[in-house]
C-alpha cells in the first residue's frame, strides 16, 4: 500500500458520506403518517389511491379552472355535490390543515405553495382573535 | 451496432421490472433485497478498486506538465499546470475535481481549406459534463429526503432551491431536465460525431443509456404515471433503517426506477464510472513535477541491495575484465601480475 495515509482516511470519508442515510437519525422511532380522516364522509371526489397519488394535479387543474377560466360548478361525486376550491371544497371536510395536509407534506419534505395565498383555519382563527 | 447491445439491455431492465412489479414476491426481491445487495457492491467494490489502485506502486514522478515548470527564478513559471509542491498540487486537483478543468482545456482540431490544420477551443464537452455531474449530485441529495427522517434541513435547502420556479404541480425540478439535456448532448456527441463514433464502445453507451433511463423513469413517476409518495418513503425509509417494510399500492414506475438504479450501483465498481473515485488517484494530476529537486527513491526497492558503483563492479571482476582484454580504469597490481 501506498500513500494508505491519505487513501484510507480518503476512503473512510466516501463510506461515511456514502452511508450517511444510514446512521443519520439511526435509532429514532419511524412513524408512518397517519392524517385525521373526515367525520360522515366515506369517500372523495376520486378513489382513495387516486386522491393518494395525484391530488395535486387535481388542485392544480381546479385552481386553472376557477381563476383563470372562472368554470365555478361544482363537482358531483357518489351522489354528493362539491365545490371546486381548496378551502370550501377540500376543507370543508378535511377541516384541518394541520391535522391533515401537513401530516404527509412534512413527512414527505412537500412544501405546496398553496398556503402563499391561502390560510388554514387555525391561522383564520387566530388572526380574528389577534383583531 | 455498439449502441445497440447497451439500448437492447436498458430496456431488458425495463421489462424486468415492469413484469417483477406486477408479482408480489418479486416486489420484494426488486424493492427490498436488489438495493440491498446493490448498495453492498457499489461500497464493497468502490473500496475494493481504490485499495488494488493503493497497492500499485508508482515508481516515477509522471505528472502530465502543460506549462513552464520551477527553473531559474527569472523564467516565468505555471504552477497549476506544472506543480512543484503539495500546495500547488491541491490547487490542481481541486480544480480538476470541482471545475473539470481538464475539460475546459479541450480542444478541436478542423481542416479548413488550403489544406490548412487549425485548432481551436471547445468548451461544449466541459460545459454539459459539469451541468450533468452537478445536476445529478443535486438530484442524489435531493433523494435523502426518502431516505432520512426527520429530514436534515439542507436537504430541504437544496429542494426548495431545485423547485424554486414553482411551476406545476408537483413542482418542476430544474436539475431534472438538465441533467436531460446534458446527457442527451454526451450521449448525442458519441452517436453524431464521427471521430467520437469510431472510438466509442458498448461500455461508454450503455451508462449515458442507463443514466438518461433512470432520469426518464424518474421524471415519469412523478408527473405522468404517478406514484403514492408516502408509501415509497416507508419502502426507502425502511430500507435505510434496516427495518423493511413493502407497503401496498405501489406503481409499477417504482420498480422500473429501482432497478435501474440498483442496475447502477452493482455496474459503478466495475466500469469507467469508477473516475468518481479515479480522480482523485490520477498520478499524472496528483504529482508534483518536481524530481529536478527531489531525489525520488523506487518504493520496491529492497533495503539490503546497496548502491554497486562502477569503480565497485571492476574492483569485482578486474582479473576477468583483464584477461578478456576489457579496458580497465586501473590496472591490475604488478605483484598479482608476476604470479601469473
Amino acid at each position: 500500500m501506498y500513500d494508505g495515509a491519505k487513501i484510507i482516511p480518503g476512503l473512510i470519508i466516501f463510506v461515511v458520506l456514502a452511508t450517511f442515510a444510514i446512521w443519520y437519525g439511526a435509532g429514532d422511532v419511524k412513524q408512518v403518517p397517519k392524517p385525521e380522516k373526515p367525520v360522515g364522509y366515506t369517500n372523495c371526489v376520486k378513489p382513495t389511491q387516486e386522491m393518494k397519488e395525484s391530488h395535486m394535479t387535481l388542485l392544480n387543474q381546479w385552481r386553472d379552472e376557477v381563476i383563470r377560466e372562472g368554470k365555478r360548478e361544482q363537482v358531483e361525486a357518489g351522489g354528493k355535490m362539491y365545490e371546486k376550491s381548496l378551502q370550501n371544497g377540500c376543507m370543508h371536510c378535511h377541516t384541518s390543515k394541520e391535522k391533515f395536509c401537513d401530516v404527509c407534506h412534512s413527512y414527505a419534505s412537500v412544501r405546496p405553495y398553496c398556503w402563499d395565498c391561502h390560510m388554514s383555519a387555525k391561522k383564520i382563527k387566530g388572526l380574528e382573535e389577534a383583531i | 451496432m455498439k449502441v445497440l447491445y447497451p439500448f437492447i439491455a436498458v430496456l431488458a431492465l425495463v421489462a424486468v421490472a415492469l413484469v417483477g412489479s406486477q408479482i408480489s414476491g418479486l416486489q420484494y426481491l426488486l424493492g427490498i433485497a436488489l438495493p440491498y445487495l446493490a448498495f453492498a457492491i457499489f461500497l464493497g467494490g468502490f473500496v475494493y478498486r481504490v485499495l488494488q489502485w493503493a497497492k500499485t506502486p508508482v515508481p516515477f514522478r509522471i505528472p502530465t506538465t502543460c506549462g513552464q515548470g520551477k527553473s531559474l527564478s527569472w523564467i516565468k513559471r505555471d504552477p497549476l499546470d506544472c506543480p512543484n509542491n503539495k500546495l500547488e498540487v491541491a490547487g490542481r486537483m481541486f480544480l480538476e475535481i470541482f471545475l473539470f478543468r481538464s475539460l475546459f482545456r479541450n480542444t478541436k482540431a478542423e481542416i479548413g481549406e488550403g489544406p490548412q490544420l487549425s485548432y481551436g477551443s471547445s468548451k461544449y464537452l466541459w460545459l454539459f459534463g459539469i451541468l450533468f455531474h452537478y445536476s445529478f449530485l443535486v438530484i442524489i441529495l435531493r433523494h435523502l429526503r426518502l431516505f432520512t427522517e426527520p429530514i436534515p434541513l439542507f436537504v430541504k435547502v437544496i429542494e426548495f432551491g431545485d423547485g424554486i420556479l414553482q411551476l406545476g404541480a408537483p413542482t418542476i425540478y430544474q436539475t431534472d431536465l438538465v441533467l436531460l439535456g446534458a446527457v442527451a448532448f454526451l450521449l448525442g456527441r458519441r452517436l453524431i460525431m464521427p471521430q467520437l463514433r469510431y472510438i466509442s464502445l458498448p461500455a461508454d453507451y450503455f451508462p449515458l443509456l442507463l443514466i438518461f433511463a433512470i432520469a426518464v423513469s424518474g421524471i415519469l413517476m412523478r408527473w405522468v404515471f404517478r406514484v403514492d409518495i408516502i408509501a415509497v418513503k416507508q419502502l426507502t425509509d425502511g430500507i435505510a433503517s434496516f427495518s423493511p417494510v413493502l407497503p401496498d399500492g405501489i406503481g409499477a414506475m417504482f420498480f422500473v426506477h429501482v432497478v435501474l438504479v440498483c442496475t447502477l450501483l452493482i455496474y459503478f465498481p466495475f466500469s469507467k464510472l469508477m473516475h468518481m473515485g479515479g480522480v482523485f488517484l490520477s498520478p499524472t494530476r496528483n504529482m508534483s513535477n518536481n524530481s529536478r529537486a527531489v531525489r525520488h527513491i523506487n518504493p520496491w526497492n529492497d533495503p539490503n541491495i546497496k548502491p554497486h558503483s562502477y569503480a565497485d563492479y571492476e574492483d569485482e571482476f578486474r582479473e576477468f575484465m583483464v584477461e578478456a582484454g576489457l579496458p580497465v580504469d586501473k590496472e591490475l597490481p604488478p605483484a598479482e601480475k608476476k604470479e601469473e
